[in-house]
């Protein structure tokens, strides 16, 4: 007997269940427990199960056990797939396509130009010697230990990712400041994209996409890391001093000059911390995506694990750090060259 | 005031806020109070029936304490805030018809708008923001920049144009808001207790600064402030507002001389009367003086100027002079009564209706 056989006996379902709950085979623990100490054993209502499906499933075969719910998500997902992507295929083309050239280019720039290219962005972002001391040093580093073409590898995505992420974020962010109705469906989305653990955006996208494709991992990665710059635009255009915003309206402009003269600007030290901190999270996603085939120092990090190579984990998740902090650094001085412009 | 040219004109002007403003407005109408109003229905009465006329080319000045309904007054001018009922009349139009487009027109030709925080925008340079009108109508800055670089010059900020507005002191930017609202060349300007931030020193500055512009130049000023000295010091027209009703309006030296309520009464008794009133206000008009006369004083001469001139002697009489001619004759006896506050006005209806 189960324990719930009462629900479905009270509710009349008992023919819906089929034959008797008990020759449904031996599905649960304590069924083949109770067979193998010989006899039905009397349970104590100290041990009544949680009425889980599979509790349920004991009780009346006809309901289903957890697993076919999951199996059913698969199987859904599966039957949608073929038509999700005539959709999804065309639309994410361009990333692959994006990813592919910036691949090749970062790698097929020598490195005698590449890096005083990279020293160059470095001046102009930020105006700091120091900090173009900072790219030097690093890049030369990573150069010098044989990591130079995975460390532009990893450029390469980081750049086109990010890119993306500005280009797609920063509008999402206005749509979202400028309604509250966006801003109340959206938040919720954001917040799952942020807190879903990274691997499950993976599962879905190899079903979807071939591995060998670039836009697997470059889709994981801006779902990842679009985040922060859509929260920081709404957020920066919202903080936009009202006494400004009615000055705009008493002079006659439009909500368009408003938008372009007026919030972006005044929120741009915003949304560029927002950039910040989205270069940020591709760098950590970067690491992840490599294992659906993303090149760069991602492999030798995951290399390292696989196959328990220390030496090369370290360097290599080394290598990463200092990226990081070569991003980070410009980013935040180009972000400091804003706020000094504007401070009030 | 009856012969001056009307500009603005504010007819039964209502706002309610609150959710459901409409039917609390019959409420209002019916006459009940701002306070029964908020806790009955949980509406609040901003502006209870408005008429305001301002003349063309005169400073008016509207005056309250805070919560008395005059920086909602004064954004019922341009239409930042939407009245629940009443009529707003410019150059005769009445611009609760316009459209978006006519209203942005009004806001870009017709009024501009001076702020108590000057709200500059922080990312453009002084002479960016002065020009902030023609650059709203789409012109580019080597257009206006002249245009612009004569009124920061004219308000005292040459060869400062390329300056941002955070390396400026308080005084310095609302000076960029006075040049940025002139440089649009229109005609009215709404003042949103411009001065107000601004400590003493530098906010005398600027009133000086205000009436120089405002002899020079005759637009039509609306002056919202909460300061009875800096009303009188700049008003034609003074508008007093209590919640949300006007009190008493009129030429300042008559409020002054015939408060209409206690209320009003409070309000001016203790400021210095004889900086304020004028020798017009408390001479007796006479066609022909004869008589030991001590001299000649102006009729808009200040008491104050008198007295220093009497040296505290109030045995002597003085001719009031106007252009010239001769229109009265001011005892000191009698301008000394005038500086202490008179009880209540007998005639309150008529000090109201002389406004």
């Amino acid at each position: 007997m189960a324990t719930y056989d009462f629900i479905f006996d009270g509710l009349g379902l008992r023919n819906w269940c089929g034959s008797s709950a008990d020759d449904g085979g031996m599905t649960s623990m304590a069924q083949l427990l109770a067979q193998t100490s010989g006899g039905d054993v009397e349970v104590s209502p100290w041990e009544t199960p949680f009425p889980s499906m599979d509790a349920l499933h004991d009780a009346c075969p006809s309901f289903p056990q957890s697993r076919e719910l999951t199996s059913g998500l698969e199987q859904g997902f599966l039957a949608i797939k073929d038509s999700l992507k005539v959709v999804v295929d065309p639309l994410t083309q361009p990333l692959s396509w994006a990813l592919n050239e910036a691949l090749w280019v970062m790698q097929a720039v020598p490195w005698f130009v590449m890096i005083p290219l990279l020293m160059l962005v470095a001046w102009a972002v930020s105006r700091q010697m120091k900090l173009v001391g900072l790219v030097v040093i690093c890049f030369g580093f990573l150069g010098f230990v044989d990591y130079y073409t995975y460390t532009m590898q990893t450029l390469a995505i980081i750049f086109v990712c990010a890119v993306t992420c500005v280009l797609l974020g920063v509008p999402i962010g206005i749509a979202m400041s400028r309604s509250d109705r966006v801003q109340r469906i959206m938040i919720p989305i954001l917040d799952m994209l942020q807190t879903l653990p990274p691997f499950v955006y993976l599962i879905p996208l190899i079903f979807l996409f071939s591995v060998t494709e670039p836009k697997l991992y470059g889709i994981a990665i801006i779902l990842y890391a679009i985040v922060p710059v859509v929260r920081l635009t709404d957020l920066g255009i919202r903080l936009v001093d009202p006494d400004v915003i009615e000055a705009a309206d008493a002079f006659g402009m439009t909500k368009r000059q408003k938008l372009f003269n007026v919030q972006i600007p005044l929120a741009l030290p915003n949304i560029m911390a927002g950039v910040n901190q989205t270069i940020m999270m591709s760098l950590a996603m970067v690491v992840i995506a490599s294992l659906v085939s993303a090149p760069g120092l991602g492999v030798l990090v995951l290399r390292g694990i696989r196959s328990l190579e220390l030496g090369v984990g370290l360097l290599s998740g080394l290598g990463i750090v200092l990226l990081a902090i070569i991003l980070d650094r410009v980013t935040k001085a180009a972000l400091a060259r804003i706020n000094v412009s504007q401070s009030r | 005031m009856t012969d001056t040219e009307i500009k603005i004109s504010i007819r039964s002007l209502y706002k309610v806020f609150g959710d459901d403003p409409l039917p609390a407005l019959q409420y209002v109408k019916g006459g009940l109070s701002k306070a029964d109003l908020l806790e009955t229905h949980n509406h609040v009465l901003g502006l209870n029936d408005i008429n305001v006329d301002v003349p063309a080319g005169k400073t008016t000045v509207i005056m309250g304490l805070s919560g008395s309904g005059k920086s909602t007054l004064i954004r019922h001018l341009n239409r930042l805030i939407e009245p629940t009922a009443g009529e707003v009349l410019v150059n005769g139009d009445n611009i609760l018809d316009y459209s978006e487009a006519q209203l942005r027109e009004l806001r870009k030709h017709t009024m501009s708008m001076v702020f108590q925080k000057f709200a500059l925008l922080p990312h453009r340079t002084v002479l960016q923001n002065a020009g902030l009108a023609p650059s709203v109508g789409g012109q580019k800055e080597r257009q206006y920049a002249d245009e612009a670089r004569k009124w920061l010059d004219r308000v005292g900020l040459q060869g400062q144009g390329e300056q941002y507005p955070h390396q400026m002191s308080g005084g310095m930017q609302q000076r960029v808001g006075i040049a940025r609202a002139l440089t649009s060349n229109s005609d009215i300007m709404l003042m949103d207790e411009a001065f107000s931030a601004l400590d003493p020193l530098i906010r005398t500055d600027m009133q000086g600064l205000l009436i120089e512009l405002q002899a020079e130049l005759q637009k039509t000023v609306v002056f919202i402030t909460h300061d009875l000295d800096e009303a009188l010091k700049l008003a034609d027209h003074l508008v007093i507002l209590k919640d949300g009703s006007v009190v008493q309006q009129g030429e300042p030296q008559y409020i002054l001389l015939n408060p209409a309520t206690p209320y009003i009464k409070d309000f001016v008794s203790d400021i210095n009367r004889a900086r304020v009133l004028r020798v017009r206000s408390v001479m007796t008009k006479a066609p022909d003086a004869t008589g030991e006369r001590a001299g000649e004083i102006d009729h808009d001469d200040t008491l104050e100027s008198v007295i220093a001139l009497s040296e505290g002697d109030t045995s002597l009489s003085y001719r009031v002079m106007k252009d010239g001619k001769l229109v009265g004759v001011l005892d000191m006896r009698k301008l000394v009564r005038a500086l202490v506050p008179v009880e209540q006005s007998d005639d309150p209806e008529n000090a109201r209706l002389s406004g």
